[in-house]
């Protein structure tokens, strides 16, 4: 599993990144650098930073200091609406959908015209029709299309929230806790989209608490403490360091 | 296509077993409001005959632009702006000043210019007055939202209704503005009250089928998803700030159009039809009608109209009281409504 390509390039780096909420430093001086290709796991206890690192990733927080790398471009500021020109997109811990739409529209919403003036004049294209279907159906919502996002199980919620992330079609994927809360039927589901976006050669982060997952999926494991780095490389090699297993896995 | 397939499904239903409407539709209170509201509406104006009903229709379409453009921003945007009278009185008022005919020295009130612009040319100046006025506006708010946004917005609503109180030598403040032009294409003026009322429901039709056109574009979706969850729609590309600005430039040019008729159906504007008041009643038709439905603010706009206009014919009641009850009723509806249908009588959404 983790005989990967090398040498290695790097998708998505961080040089130095801070994010301080009041005198709490949420990232602290965090340099990382996340592998093309891979599929990577980033642990750590409650409030270590993961999900804050997300949102900077992503744009949806403001960066405090330090720079991400995207493609060898250095950004300073990373904006939320030029995440995807990036090639970045995400999920969030609390499932986020557009409740009062239906499963159909959340998932085109993201699929047509990004401009304002040629939307307005869009109509539904059969391009775009074709391709909610066919992710529809490859997280297996498609019955469930003409439902309201809101009626859906917490499931199904999961699973059209990376329906919606598998749309944007980009090369970097930052998943917040995939895994958490799901019955053992869709956890295999949401395992093997994974799987299979890695097969289609995409960039995979994602955030979990599940040690039996992570093992099994993840091919390159960061551990946060504090928003700092507390280790870092192949999955098999850093669980099995006694600093690891003392700080975070216990026992 | 999907309301016209179910719809078609259900008369073939009905045909094949007649006994089975009532079991399929007593619960429907969607069908139940429409069957309601219009049928009231038709058995009053056949009661009260043809010059009644032209009233009726020609209050029912300028306040349905209005329901329907402002619709555009509460409901499928998610901005619920108490100011849009603002824009309606801006497009009453270019009209008005534009068009005037009046000579005012002979009044020996306060003297305006008067330019006597044809309707149709002050027209499309009202609406883009309207759109750029907010424009401008709009820049402003966008840094707003939820319960700020309501305030602001109604900052507006008293910024705009003091200026046509206050900027006399151009809106003769609460005197008022006479002899609006009507509307003439040729020799042909609209004079009778029934062609106004076509030129009135060409008007709306016009509105519906553009608001139509854009809650069923690609633009419209980004809307509704803005109303749900803006930081979101961000983070999958969309510059929300340019959807929202949009949106409300075209509700306001809407209001303009709706504010441009008004003046040149009534012939005479004074502020007292923009006041903040009616500002509300309007989002009040809004959310009665329904959030994101165009059909619904067509509903609630003609309950609106007929509520007020058969408040008229209840026995023993002073005229004088006509206007408070009116709105009494319409506030106990609103808590109704709100407590056991939040979505409005055919909405979509929940506030």
């Amino acid at each position: 599993m983790s005989t990967q390509v090398d040498p290695r390039v790097y998708v998505l780096e961080t040089r130095e990144i801070s994010k301080n909420f009041g005198a709490v430093k949420a990232i602290d001086q965090l340099t990382m650098s996340i592998l093309r290709e891979w599929l990577t796991c980033i642990v750590g206890p409650n409030g270590s930073g993961k999900s804050t690192l997300i949102n900077l990733l992503s744009g949806m927080l403001p960066l405090d200091g330090g720079i991400v790398v995207i493609d060898n471009v250095g950004l300073r500021v990373v904006k939320a609406h030029d995440s995807p020109d990036h090639g970045i997109t995400r999920t969030f811990q609390e499932v986020r959908l557009f409740d009062q739409i239906s499963v159909w529209d959340n998932i085109m919403v993201v699929l047509t015209e990004r401009r304002v003036f040629p939307a307005l004049l869009e109509r539904t294209k059969p391009r775009h029709r074709d391709e909610a279907e066919r992710i529809l159906k490859s997280v297996g919502m498609w019955e469930k299309r003409d439902a309201m996002a809101q009626d859906l199980s917490y499931g199904q919620r999961k699973l059209l929230e990376i329906g919606r992330a598998i749309a944007m079609d980009v090369q970097i994927y930052l998943f917040d806790e995939p895994f958490a809360g799901l019955f053992p039927r869709m956890l295999e589901q949401v395992k093997s989209i994974l799987k299979d976006m890695r097969e289609q050669d995409r960039s995979i982060v994602f955030v979990s608490h599940n040690m039996d997952i992570v093992r099994e999926l993840a091919d390159h494991l960061f551990v946060l403490d504090s928003g700092a780095l507390l280790a870092v490389g192949e999955t098999d090699e850093v669980l099995s360091r006694s600093s690891v297993i003392d700080a975070y896995l216990g026992n | 296509m999907s309301i016209a397939t179910g719809a078609l499904r259900n008369i073939q239903d009905v045909a094949r077993d007649p006994r089975s409407w009532w079991q399929r539709s007593k619960g429907n209170i969607e069908l139940w409001a429409n069957l309601i509201v219009i049928g009231w509406a038709l058995a009053f104006m056949l009661w009260r005959g043809g010059g009644f009903a032209i009233t009726v229709g020609s209050v029912f379409a300028i306040w349905a632009i209005l329901a329907v453009s402002l619709n555009l921003v509460v409901g499928y945007t998610g901005l619920l702006s108490v100011g849009h009278i603002g824009f309606f009185g801006i497009g009453a008022y270019a009209m008005a000043v534009l068009s005037s005919n009046a000579s005012y020295e002979q009044l020996r009130t306060e003297a305006i210019p008067t330019f006597g612009w044809p309707f149709f040319a002050a027209l499309p100046f009202s609406v883009i007055l309207a759109g750029l006025v907010a424009l401008v506006v709009g820049v402003a708010f966008n840094r707003f939202r939820d319960d700020i946004y309501v305030l602001v917005s109604f900052g507006f609503a008293v910024i705009a209704f003091t200026t046509f109180l206050s900027w006399r030598n151009l809106t003769r403040g609460a005197f008022g503005i006479h002899e609006i032009a009507r509307p003439a294409i040729g020799s042909w003026v609209f004079e009778e009250e029934l062609e106004f009322l076509a030129l009135l429901l060409v008007f709306l039709g016009l509105v519906v089928l553009i608001a139509w056109l854009i809650v069923t574009s690609s633009f419209g979706r980004v809307l509704t998803a803005i109303r749900e969850d803006e930081q979101a729609i961000a983070v999958f590309g969309y510059h929300t700030t340019h959807y929202k600005l949009a949106i409300w430039v075209i509700s306001a040019m809407m209001a303009g159009l709706a504010g441009a008729l008004l003046a040149s159906w009534s012939t005479f504007i004074d502020p007292n039809s923009f006041v903040l008041l009616e500002s509300v009643l309007l989002v009040s038709i809004v959310i009665l009608g329904g959030l994101a439905s165009i059909w619904g603010s067509l509903l609630g706009a003609l309950a609106f109209v007929m509520l007020e206009e058969g408040m008229r014919f209840v026995p023993f009641l002073p005229s004088e009281f006509i206007g408070q009850i009116r709105q009494v009723i319409l506030g106990i509806l609103l808590v109704l409504l709100m407590l056991f249908r939040p979505q409005g009588l055919v909405g979509r959404f929940k506030l």
